[in-house]
């Protein structure tokens, strides 16, 4: 029917506007943490596996494990260090908020992305100026 | 190929021709599982690797052969490295899944993940089990101080 055709036209040209509208999930705290939670896993998944190989060093001999570690006491790794935390303790975080979602309950996903963000916060400001201490003061 | 799709909202039923373990639904409940697991393991890592005494700058081999001298930091290691490859692996996995398009690049992406998981995990487990704090021939002052007490 062409009346009904024209009424799906309209409404996709709605929906693929450029300008998102309200929707339910674009753009919002379940978008977002999401998205965080995606990168910050691949990243920490990579490091592990670095991490994994650089340790077994300690298999290999003392000199071999100190050469390669103290490339992680450089100015530079001590920033990547902190990148690294950072990632670790939102993924750490906003995983114990997805099982609160599923099994407890989705009502507060909103809400618990916000205390997610303020226990990042507060976790980060007890381990950042204590670890560039150690990494600075050397 | 046409495909059919069901209603929104038509709660969900697994296909009458799948029998046996559902293991996508034992994979998320390993995802969360281990999620909470590695969290204390985790935080208990970086707590005494990074915070106690002088942080990432005490990291040696000698600090690393203390620790894996005892039996608790060895479980707790091992314990670490399994939930977290598996962890890990099974989410790379997922965002495989996700954004390869065609069947080939979503093959070899996961198989190139499993043999990573399973090298590494292989390769952990005997570093923690096979390891020698006391390496022979080693210079005293690289190693940990137990290993001159006798």
């Amino acid at each position: 029917m062409p009346q009904q055709s024209a009424e799906t036209l309209a409404s996709q040209q709605k929906t693929t506007s450029r300008r998102p509208a309200g929707t339910l999930y674009r753009g919002r705290e379940g978008m977002w943490s999401w998205v965080l939670h995606r990168i910050t896993g691949v990243a920490i998944f990579f490091f592990l596996l670095v991490h994994i190989l650089d340790t077994a060093l300690v298999r290999v001999s003392p000199e071999a494990y100190n050469g390669v570690i103290s490339s992680y006491q450089t100015p530079i790794m001590g920033l990547g260090e902190t990148a690294l935390v950072a990632a670790i303790v939102f993924h750490a975080f906003n995983g114990l908020r997805i099982i609160l979602i599923d099994f407890w309950n989705a009502k507060y996903q909103k809400v618990m992305f916000y205390v997610v963000i303020g226990l990042w916060v507060v976790t980060m400001l007890a381990f950042v100026p204590r670890h560039l201490m150690n990494v600075f003061s050397h | 190929m046409s495909t059919t799709l069901d209603a929104p909202r038509s709660p969900y039923s697994r296909s009458p021709k799948k029998r046996g373990v559902n293991w996508e639904k034992w994979g998320w409940i390993y995802m969360r599982a281990s999620g909470v697991v590695l969290v204390v393991l985790i935080f208990g890592h970086l707590f005494v690797n990074l915070m106690i005494g002088e942080g990432v700058d005490a990291l040696n081999f000698a600090f690393v052969a203390g620790k894996l001298a005892n039996p608790f930091w060895q479980t707790w290691d091992v314990l670490m490295l399994w939930l977290a490859l598996i962890h890990g692996g099974n989410g790379m996995r997922t965002l495989v899944n996700d954004y390869a398009t065609t069947r080939l690049t979503r093959g070899i992406l996961k198989s190139s993940i499993l043999a990573a998981v399973v090298i590494l995990i292989v390769l952990g487990t005997l570093v923690i089990y096979t390891f020698d704090a006391c390496p022979a021939g080693s210079p005293a002052d690289l190693l940990p101080s137990f290993c001159s007490a006798n």
